[in-house]
């Protein structure tokens, strides 16, 4: 029995609540390594701006903890209640990794807790440092289980099916699939990518607001060559995410390349529009596919030809894997731009139309993330369990599902304006100047 | 002890964790917006932000630990109540979201807000409500069968004096808590005034606890006779809980030995839970699912273990690091120091 509108309502639902929940905990994942590196950084050079940048960062990162960790949860048990049926089998078969993220979840919530309200107790700054070792540790941990189970979802194996049971379950055969390493080492690096050029942009922001302060300049160089290293190492992870599709998921890759025919000597598609089988103005970089598939210019990629019509993704999802690759590009260029130019003394990157960027560069960065995961998901289109379970057999039959949409759009709402006021008051109420200014009179200008 | 039985205690003891941690958390959230309503809030803020501070998310982690926990021990579970409490429980989390958010935003963004300490109040005095409805619904009754789907029996469930007993229960459950747990924070905190007054509240809702206890026994009878002459046999449980409880109120009321009064207060409320799930024995939603039909397979059980004691040898020094800086540190605790990022 399925209930078709209940389906239609639970993957809006499930689309709203995670589309919402990846911006917070894509900060979530990243902003924890930053501020460790940024205590590190001061901690070694006895440089107190340093130190106010981890402390300033952990402040904000609150904020976005919170709504992470509710909208988390919400996520988490909305997965029983909208997917009862696929969870049930999920609960046989990937339980493991999705019970370790609640540990890694516990041990992060643990030391942020100690980390936040030990500020100047401990005698020296490396045992509040060594604090954040568990909170980076965990809060990555947490993002390497969950994505296991979503892996999993577009590679289930590590079970046998006879007559309809599943038998043989092999809980870290299920963990250990293919679409893993790809998928883990594509969001950890993006999710740190991410947050560093969110944190670039707010430095970025308060400097053209003509704050001249040696602080912002500080940050954003230390930023921009933490973006530039995740950058690089995401294109360089997508790359292999696209041989992982060729191998694994080939019908997502050519709903995402929009190539049709199966040939060799493919070329990569890059913008353009489609009207009926045609594509129009796009740029076709020749072989290009056909490299990102295989490592090797005349492989030949399987095309849309090759399958049936009922197994196909939709094929808007190209536009989602052109708007996540040329942000990631875009972004490469920005912040290898800054870090050269800043070596060589070039005068633009320190320009109001360079600044300008780079403070597009935080929301484009999350456009990305959004994007990624759309092309992700909706890629693997009508699977909810990649050629196993269809994914309105994984759906609920309860009625309801519609009020319950409106009920969180309604929630989110409130949780992203309240967020957004929160994190500007903030900052507005206590620039850097005054909360340098602050500290030399709480300690008598003596800082570390 | 086999598998099944290890699997539900495990996560009855991570319930229960939730149910004392979270009661003092939304007890005080609580206190903290009734003493503003009565112009008390001087009090009691101080003591109780205190506490709260470095915990709050901490609370959140038992409760994800438990639904998961139960999905993967008991997947089934997930069929038949992922269906079932699509409404409740997405009231419940609209409740925690509001109540989450808002404690951060008002303790980092705009400190004393009156409207977001009073919806952090009441929101977690409805959040016990709504997810106690739990506990009726997995005692049956209020479920049907239609062809091979379970659906909730709304109607029956609003109007049954069983399942609003419950959530009388727990609401008064959450504030005897709170208020007990609050009263020895305060003394120790050396703050003779709020100590008096949450002393106060401990013992003004001592008396609703015990007759919404009572009043739900009496319902089982009918409701429930399997399980209720389940409750019969463990008379000696409920005994020993109910004397726990008369020690501490006499404690409280004695003004003497508060941090053995909170003890108590735990090992009662701990000796009533395990008695009421003992009673529950084998069934997890009466009468369709049984801790056995619903069990994983036992190479996930065995690996769930696993992971549940390494996760154990993590968890239990942080969680004894937490407490040692935070709850039981004399300097923090008097408000000597503060040091928050």
């Amino acid at each position: 029995m399925i209930n078709e509108s209940a389906v239609y309502w639970s993957r809006a639902l499930t689309e709203l609540t995670l589309s919402f929940h990846i911006i917070y905990a894509t900060i979530g994942v990243g902003v924890p390594l930053m501020i460790m590196i940024a205590q590190w950084t001061g901690y070694k050079k006895n440089d107190e701006h340093y130190i106010l940048m981890a402390r300033r960062w952990a402040r904000g990162f609150v904020i976005t903890v919170a709504v992470g960790v509710v909208t988390g949860t919400a996520i988490g048990l909305q997965l029983s209640l909208l997917w009862p049926n696929f969870m049930q089998l999920a609960g046989q078969t990937i339980a493991l990794p999705l019970f370790m993220e609640t540990f890694a979840f516990f041990f992060e919530a643990i030391f942020l807790g100690i980390y936040l309200y030990t500020w100047d107790r401990f005698d020296s700054q490396k045992k509040h440092m060594l604090l954040l070792i568990p909170v980076a540790v965990g809060a990555s941990m947490s993002a390497v289980f969950i994505t296991i189970v979503n892996a999993f979802m577009n590679a289930p194996r590590g079970f046998d099916i006879v007559d309809g049971e599943l038998v043989n379950i092999q809980p870290f055969l299920a963990m250990f699939n293919p679409a893993m390493p790809t998928k883990v080492a594509h969001v950890l690096v993006t999710a740190y990518m991410t947050s560093a050029f969110v944190l670039a942009a707010i430095a970025g922001f308060r400097m053209l607001k003509g704050s001249k302060h040696v602080y912002h300049k500080k940050s954003l160089l230390l930023l921009m060559k933490i973006g530039l290293i995740f950058s690089i190492a995401a294109a360089v992870i997508g790359d292999f995410s696209g041989k992982y599709l060729a191998e694994y998921q080939p019908e997502k890759l050519a709903a995402a390349e929009w190539h049709f025919e199966t040939e060799g000597k493919a070329s990569l598609v890059l913008f353009g529009v489609l009207d009926g089988e045609e594509v129009k103005y796009a740029i076709k970089i020749p072989y290009a596919l056909s490299i990102l598939a295989h490592f090797n210019p005349n492989a030949e990629v399987t095309g849309l030809d090759q399958f049936e019509e009922e197994d196909l993704p939709p094929l808007y999802i190209h536009y989602l894997f052109d708007i996540m690759v040329s942000i990631g590009m875009f972004m490469v260029l920005v912040s290898l731009l800054y870090v050269v130019g800043k070596a060589r003394g070039w005068q633009f990157i320190h320009s109001r139309w360079y600044r300008w960027i780079i403070v597009a560069g935080g929301p484009l960065s999350i456009i990305a993330i959004e994007a990624g995961w759309w092309l992700a998901e909706v890629g693997r289109q009508p699977w909810i369990l990649y050629g196993l379970m269809r994914t309105p057999e994984g759906a609920t039959t309860s009625d309801h599902v519609d009020l319950m949409l409106l009920l969180f759009a309604g929630v989110y709402a409130v949780l992203a304006v309240g967020s957004i006021v929160v994190l500007v008051r903030m900052f507005k109420k206590n620039p850097i100047e005054r909360e340098i200014e602050d500290r030399h009179s709480e300690k008598g200008g003596d800082i570390l | 002890m086999t598998l099944e039985i290890l699997g539900i205690s495990v996560l009855w003891i991570f319930l229960f964790g939730y149910v004392i941690v979270a009661s003092i958390d939304f007890g005080a959230g609580f206190f903290n917006a009734y003493s503003l309503l009565i112009g008390k809030n001087h009090i009691l803020t101080n003591i109780i932000k205190r506490y709260l501070s470095p915990v709050w998310e901490v609370t959140n982690v038992f409760l994800v630990f438990f639904f998961v926990g139960i999905v993967g021990f008991f997947p089934q579970t997930a069929f038949y109540y992922g269906t079932i409490l699509l409404v409740p429980v997405s009231i419940s989390l609209v409740l925690l979201a509001i109540r989450g958010s808002y404690y951060a935003f008002e303790s980092y963004g705009t400190r004393g807000h009156i409207g977001y300490t009073l919806t952090y109040g009441v929101a977690g005095l409805l959040i016990p409500a709504s997810l106690s409805v739990v506990f009726a619904i997995a005692g049956g009754g209020y479920v049907d069968l239609i062809d091979g789907q379970p659906v909730l029996n709304y109607w029956t469930l609003y109007t049954s004096p069983f399942a609003w007993s419950i959530v009388v229960l727990s609401i008064a459950a959450v504030l005897y808590i709170s208020a007990v747990f609050l009263t020895w924070y305060a003394h120790k905190a050396n703050d003779s005034e709020a100590t008096k007054l949450m002393r106060k509240y401990a013992l003004v809702w001592a008396a609703p606890l015990m007759i919404s206890a009572l009043g739900i026994m009496y319902e089982m009878k009918s409701i429930n006779p399997e399980s209720y002459s389940h409750m019969v046999n463990l008379w000696w449980m409920f005994a020993i809980s109910a004397v726990l409880f008369i020690v501490t109120v006499v404690l409280i009321a004695m003004r003497k030995k508060y941090g053995l009064a909170v003890g108590l207060l735990i090992a009662q409320f701990a000796v009533a839970f395990f008695a009421y799930g003992i009673a529950q024995y084998p069934y997890l939603l009466y009468p369709y699912l049984t801790i056995y039909d619903s069990f994983t397979s036992t190479q996930m059980a065995i690996a769930l273990v696993i992971a549940f004691i390494l996760g154990l040898c993590l968890l239990l020094p942080s969680l004894y690091l937490l407490m040692k800086l935070f709850l039981f540190n004399k300097k923090y605790v008097t408000g000597k120091e503060d040091n928050h990022a």
